[in-house]
């Protein structure tokens, strides 16, 4: 019972910070007049505003320090230590995980989904942004529902999408009886994608499972509607005169596009394949919450096996020396990107 | 409208797939049992069973876990709006050495992975004899440099006239922070709020990292283990589902302004 009367606490709280907020405005502003007579008063500030700047950051800086920069040092240094022996071994967890099948195939996992999601996202945000472009009326309404996948939490959303892929009375299989077609097992299926759809001419370890397919699935479902907002957003800034002008010209609608606005909007293209690399290689909620309680190598990506390090073997050196690997890759992949797309990219 | 018809099918279409698993978890939350673990395809309910609702809160803490999730996420979001306000503003407003060089080590962490950072920070929270605190949920969250830099970035863009201004009718630096810069970089502050609210609501590697008691869990974690403990009545998951996900939708639909400028202001990122 306690814990209702700590929800309505919270919203009593909320509510009268919300109404009382004049006065408590009115008290601060006098605390403030004092504090800032005080610091004009110290003679060390006249030239500069070092007290004040001091007082300032300390609070943001002092926790970006010792959570932000702090462990990325302690991070590199029990990389080195094998932590559940307590003794230093220099660059023996590097040498284990270039020796570990299991850190292999987390990157093999984390790279299929890398490979899986990030095109088909692109994609299907720019194909869905720009027939809103096109379309004058309900352009809000659409945008409302297609953005509504990402405001939701990944969490709750895998709840349903795991109930409704169910391999005994999901909805999906019930689905797939009625069109005809073999049930599967999806999310706990840990055969190839490729083996089951050439009925076995490939083998079933190569390529992803279909579990991970269905997770692949799912993300694209749930992230799209922010790339079609950004899209959205970077198509709007596109000055029409150019495409008329194009379009004067004698330019074909295939031509527009190609040669008109994908260039303009190269730097909203370039933004998000650099932003949704990054989230790829990190992704955890979905994998997690689509699979924590069957889970298996097949659907493991690199984010998973640290935590499984951390959380299930305490084999804290080792995990730091998997994230390490890990951080390295993101930060080379970004610069790759940077290069790469960088070079493609039309700025006015 | 008439030219644009296959456009219209499409996007409805999409629509449709995208509203779909939204709208077969709110029926199936109120359906009774013996329909929800059925394999069918009928999505309507013979009868609608609103009690799920309270069975819901009866079978699982949602109640424990609510008020854990906003007790934190509250926290963490007046927070990280205090630190990156006062921060925002050394940084863009005050003159002191070794300016330019903090700046960019804040810049520096916003390229470090979380996951990197994950062990050791869970060594740290250990260390202080913070595991299974609020303190552990709370403190770590409380500043982040994208914060800081959007914040800067909005007072940068306010004339330094309003300063000069102020400062002639006797204003020190934090009362014109409280009295002039923050009523005008307001959509910023929203947009800090929002991204701080959502990013606390939905973390679930964290507190599964530093809590185990059953008392500290927060709604995230709460429902991934529902799937165990509820021993998955569809119907009550589907409504554990809808119940973590409305605070969020609900938001959405009342801000949605901020929500759309805030994934845009994400792009000042790149």
């Amino acid at each position: 019972m306690n814990e209702w009367f700590g929800l309505l606490g919270i919203v009593i709280a909320s509510a009268s910070i919300l109404a009382l907020r004049q006065p408590l405005v009115a008290i601060l502003d006098s605390v403030l007049e004092r504090l800032d007579s005080r610091f004009e008063r110290q003679v060390w500030c006249r030239q500069s505003d070092t007290a004040m700047a001091v007082t300032l950051l300390f609070p943001g800086l002092g926790i970006l320090a010792v959570f932000g920069f702090a462990p990325l040092i302690y991070a590199l240094y029990i990389s080195l230590f094998d932590t559940r022996a307590g003794a230093f071994a220099g660059p023996g967890n590097y040498v284990r995980a270039w020796h570990d099948p299991e850190f292999w195939g987390g990157i093999r996992v984390t790279i299929y989904y890398a490979i899986g999601t990030i095109p088909a996202t692109l994609l299907l945000s720019f194909g869905v942004a720009w027939l809103l472009f096109r379309i004058g009326r309900g352009r809000g309404f659409f945008r409302t529902v297609y953005f509504l996948p990402y405001v939701t939490s990944a969490v709750a959303a895998a709840t349903v999408w795991r109930v409704l892929l169910r391999p005994h009375s999901g909805y999906v299989n019930a689905l797939m009886e009625a069109l005809g077609l073999p049930t599967q097992l999806w999310l706990i299926e840990q055969r190839g994608v490729l083996h089951l759809l050439t009925n076995g001419w490939i083998g079933p370890e190569v390529g992803p499972s279909l579990a991970l397919c269905c997770i692949i699935a799912f993300d694209i479902w749930h992230a799209s509607g922010f790339g079609v907002v950004i899209f959205l957003a970077g198509l709007t800034a596109i000055p029409r005169e150019l495409e008329e002008a194009a379009i004067v010209d004698g330019a074909r609608p295939w031509q527009v596009m190609t040669r008109v606005v994908l260039p303009l909007l190269s730097p909203t293209v370039f933004f998000l394949a650099i932003v949704s690399a990054i989230k790829a290689f990190q992704a955890f909620n979905s994998f997690y919450a689509l699979t924590n309680t069957a889970r298996s190598t097949d659907t493991q990506n690199l984010v998973i096996y640290i935590y499984s390090q951390l959380y299930e073997s305490q084999n804290y050196g080792y995990g730091a020396t998997v994230a390490v690997c890990l951080c390295v890759a993101i930060v080379g992949l970004t610069l790759v990107q940077w290069r790469v797309l960088g070079r493609w990219v039309h700025y006015e | 409208m008439r030219r644009h018809a296959v456009a219209y099918g499409l996007l409805s279409a999409g629509a449709l797939l995208t509203v779909f698993p939204f709208v077969w978890m709110v029926v199936t939350a109120f359906k009774p049992d013996s329909e929800a673990g059925a394999m069918t395809l009928d999505l309507w309910p013979s009868a609608w069973q609103w009690e799920n609702v309270t069975r819901t809160f009866q079978v699982a803490p949602f109640a424990l876990y609510f008020y854990n999730t906003f007790a934190v996420a509250i926290t963490v979001t007046l927070s990280v709006v205090a630190t990156s306000l006062l921060a925002g503003y050394a940084f863009a407003n005050l003159r002191f050495a070794a300016k330019n060089v903090l700046f960019l080590l804040v810049l520096a962490t916003m390229m470090i992975p979380f996951e990197v950072a994950l062990i050791p920070n869970f060594l740290i929270i250990r260390g202080l004899g913070w595991y299974n605190t609020y303190a552990a949920l709370i403190i770590p969250w409380c500043a982040n440099a994208f914060s800081i830099f959007l914040v800067r970035q909005a007072f940068l863009g306010l004339p330094k006239d309003y300063f000069d201004a102020a400062r002639i009718d006797g204003c020190g630096h934090l009362r014109f922070l409280l009295r002039v810069a923050v009523p005008l970089v307001k959509p910023t502050l929203v947009t800090v709020a929002l991204f701080a609210f959502l990013g606390s609501y939905n973390a679930l590697m964290w507190p599964i990292i530093v809590t185990s008691d059953k008392d500290m869990r927060v709604v995230q974690y709460g429902l991934t283990v529902f799937w165990g403990e509820g021993g998955v009545r569809v119907n009550l998951l589907m409504c554990a589902s809808a119940i973590v996900i409305l605070p969020t939708v609900a938001i959405y639909f009342a801000a949605q302004r901020y929500f759309l400028e805030s994934s845009l202001s994400a792009g000042i990122k790149g």
